[in-house]
């Protein structure tokens, strides 16, 4: 093609942007807050697929070690797939909570208009830390590469110009929610939901400085990390949950509250002490072996407690409902979060095993499933409730139009991850016996661990079903943007003990 | 039904308990951290002081803890020159400020924390593959400032890239490395066969 081919090409998608902007921004079935909300899932969706295109160059790379080698390496790849996750997944997070503010509230958002440019601002600045992480990747040892192209620290990358612009959108976040509340109603939801931002945007500043000694800069490392994933995330979730099933599923409010109570109690009260267990290998003291090791077993209950309350709570209802993917996609949360973290954490959890495993495939495999099962999946069932929304609230029960793509989006996805996971449980046991209880951990362990057959072979497995999470990734996003289009049933109307649906 | 609910299924009860478990466990972590950072403050019990890279530092089985620690040694200063606390401590900051800047962590774990893609740099000062303490530290510089030369893939082909690194970078990197190797990790990781200790 010539540039003028691809001029016109780049101006007639430009122009279908704006138009659909302008859809969006007319829609009738939204309020101001629900409009934010869509803004938010849209880039957390294109970031998404950005998180799984990366995942598969850096998996590719395991195979083929000389593949992009100094042009994207591995290191690359790797900060860009999981810095993708983390930032998508907190855009899920804020979109849902504007999303359901005014309606739990009973008042329009206080300070929309400051939400919107807070909007912009963090997009704009998740471009430039991307564009600086692909173009320039590294620089020299010196503060300057810290504060302006990437700090170097898994997970919590973002140069520090970042940090501080990530905090005042949080800040402008924090107020819209705090003040909306505090001009409309308060509910238990309410005051967990604003308690737990303060927690997680707090936690956030333990990870914005530098230090000389490893040992204090991981000890405060992972309380960003632990306590962001095992407390304050875990949380916010049992939030958006707690809204979706009384919306999806009508259940009462005291109900979903009394819960939400419990689980604040069991996670907060084995999570914040089981931090503990990222403190065995570091340098900090051996008592952390028994309260690191005693409050992580314990951090599986509140996952249990969960899956029970939703399984309840489906069923006391008879899952009558009239948005099956979102229902599904809930279902999927539920026991995703228990088996990736519940299940999959607590088998890593005691020091007399991660002595073995720490640092080796079994994280991965662990840190794939839990991050999945828990927020991707929550996330994507809220994407659906909005779809609903945006839609006209219409039907999206049974014998919904172009239904398969939905459900094989599902399928893909979830079978998907799960394959990954096993694939990867396999190398981290492999590696733990070779590398680790057999060869002491040496360079030459390492290899002679990395180059095994089943080493090999489950990096092989790992990349078919990558594949499989990437077309699912695809197809979800397809569906998103079509489902429901055309639909003219309108959805039932939820109410407290029965669903009656309403003829349209 | 017009049901009495229980005082411990009330609302209010599993409020409170949330309010007070959190409380409770927050409290105990931040007085947990403040000892936890008086001892693993450099210079403290469990992290030395930076101008241990002034020391032979090795890695052996402590037959009554029952698991590995480190062992610091006799004099062995870093590229020939005994540093002063606050050199050696400006040396390792620079490494460490290096390896932030490279992005170490997303291919290798430092005390088992990063990315699987390439060894762990925990005990990398003493690992076996340098062949012997006397060349070690010029085949670390070399392999820092040229990592595609002197590969050393054990036949995996993966090699690391090459990152710009300095001379002075590499020097300081080698610092930050042998300072890291004398934390004491609580015995990770474990059965570890540090260079000279072959036949021990
Ligand atoms: C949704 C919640 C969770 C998420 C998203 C999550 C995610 C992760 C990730 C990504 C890692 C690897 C960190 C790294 O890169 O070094 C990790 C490590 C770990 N997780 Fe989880 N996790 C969750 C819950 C849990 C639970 C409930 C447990 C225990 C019962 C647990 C136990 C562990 C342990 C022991 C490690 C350390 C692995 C090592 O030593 O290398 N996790 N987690
Ligand atoms: C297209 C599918 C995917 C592929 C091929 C892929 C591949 C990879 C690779 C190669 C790594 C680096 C592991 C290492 O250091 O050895 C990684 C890390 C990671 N990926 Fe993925 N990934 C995919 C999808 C996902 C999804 C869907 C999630 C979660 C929603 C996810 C979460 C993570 C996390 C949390 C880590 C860091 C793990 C740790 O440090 O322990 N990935 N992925
Ligand atoms: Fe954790």
């Amino acid at each position: 093609m010539t540039l003028q081919a691809y001029q016109e090409k780049a101006a007639v998608c430009w122009a279908g942007c704006k138009q659909n902007y302008g859809v969006l921004m007319a829609n009738p079935f939204l309020s101001g807050g629900q409009k934010l909300a869509v803004h938010y899932f849209t880039v957390a969706m294109v970031l998404f697929m950005a998180q799984l295109l990366f995942g598969l160059l850096a998996g590719l790379q395991f195979i083929f070690p000389s593949f992009l080698y100094e042009i994207l390496d591995f290191n690359v790849n790797r900060m860009v797939h999981i810095n993708a996750m983390v930032v998508w997944m907190l855009y899920g997070f804020i979109g849902s909570v504007y999303w359901f503010l005014e309606e739990e509230s009973g008042v329009e958002i206080v300070g929309l208009k400051w939400g919107q440019l807070a909007f912009w601002v963090l997009t704009g600045a998740v471009t430039v830390v991307v564009l600086v992480y692909l173009l320039i990747q590294i620089g020299a040892g010196n503060d300057t590469s810290l504060w302006l192209i990437n700090e170097g620290r898994e997970y919590i990358e973002a140069p520090r110009w970042a940090d501080i612009g990530i905090v005042v959108v949080m800040l402008t976040f924090f107020y819209n929610v705090a003040a909306t509340f505090a001009k409309g109603k308060w509910s238990g939801i309410a005051g967990v939901l604003t308690l737990d931002l303060v927690a997680l945007a707090g936690l956030y500043l333990a990870g914005m400085f530098y230090v000389t000694n490893i040992s204090i800069d991981q000890y405060w490392w992972w309380w960003v990390i632990h306590l962001w994933v095992e407390a304050t995330w875990e949380v916010l979730v049992g939030c958006i949950m707690a809204w979706s099933l009384m919306k999806l599923l009508g259940v009462r409010r005291q109900v979903v509250q009394t819960w939400l109570y419990i689980e604040v109690a069991l996670m907060f009260g084995s999570g914040i002490l089981g931090l503990g267990h990222h403190y065995f290998w570091i340098g900090t003291p051996e008592y952390w072996f028994t309260i690191g090791g005693f409050f992580s077993a314990l951090e599986p209950i509140p996952l249990v407690a969960m899956v029970v309350h939703s399984i309840y709570d489906a069923g006391a209802h008879r899952f009558k409902n009239s948005n099956h993917p979102a229902l599904a996609w809930v279902i999927a949360h539920a026991f995703g979060n228990f088996l990736g973290a519940g299940v999959w954490g607590f088998m890593h959890t005691l020091p007399q095993i991660n002595l073995y495993t720490h640092g080796t495939q079994w994280s991965a495999s662990h840190g794939h499933l839990a991050f999945f099962g828990a927020y991707a999946t929550i996330n994507i069932a809220f994407f659906y409730l909005a779809m609903q929304q945006a839609r006209g609230n219409v039907w999206m029960g049974g014998d919904l139009a172009n239904g398969w793509r939905w459900k094989t989006a599902a399928v893909l996805l979830n079978l998907g991850v799960l394959g990954m996971t096993v694939a990867l449980l396999i190398a981290g046991y492999e590696q733990s016996f070779i590398e680790r209880a057999v060869e002491g951990s040496t360079w030459a362990g390492y290899f002679s661990a990395q180059n095994h057959p089943w080493f090999m072979q489950a990096m092989v497995w790992r990349m078919v079903f990558g594949l499989m999470t990437a077309v699912g990734g695809g197809l979800l996003f397809w569906d998103l943007l079509t489902i429901g289009k055309g639909e003219t049933r309108s959805a039932a109307v939820i109410t407290n003990d029965a669903v009656t649906q309403e003829i349209a | 039904m017009t049901e009495q609910v229980p005082r411990w299924a009330s609302e209010t009860f599993w409020k409170k308990t949330a309010i007070w478990v959190t409380g409770g466990s927050f409290v105990l972590l931040v007085f947990l951290t403040f000892d936890s950072m008086k001892q693993i403050s450099a210079g403290g019990p469990r992290v030395p002081a930076f101008s241990v890279i002034n020391k032979d530092i090795s890695y052996r089985f402590d037959k009554t803890k029952q698991r590995y620690q480190p062992v610091i040694g006799d004099e062995a200063p870093l590229f020939g020159k005994v540093l002063t606390e606050a050199e050696a401590e400006m040396l390792v900051d620079h490494g460490k400020k290096t390896v932030q800047a490279k992005n170490c962590m997303n291919c290798h774990t430092l005390l088992g924390n990063g990315a699987y893609y390439a060894p762990d740099l925990t005990k990398a000062w003493m690992d076996q593959g340098w062949g012997a303490k006397a060349s070690r530290e010029q085949m670390m510089v070399d392999f820092l400032l040229d990592p595609e030369k002197n590969a050393r893939t054990y036949g995996s082909n993966r090699k690391m890239p090459n990152l710009d690194i300095t001379q002075p970078e590499a020097e300081a990197i080698v610092a930050f490395l042998k300072w890291m190797s004398s934390i004491d990790t609580n015995g990770f990781p474990h059965n570890f066969r540090a260079i000279g200790e072959e036949d021990k």
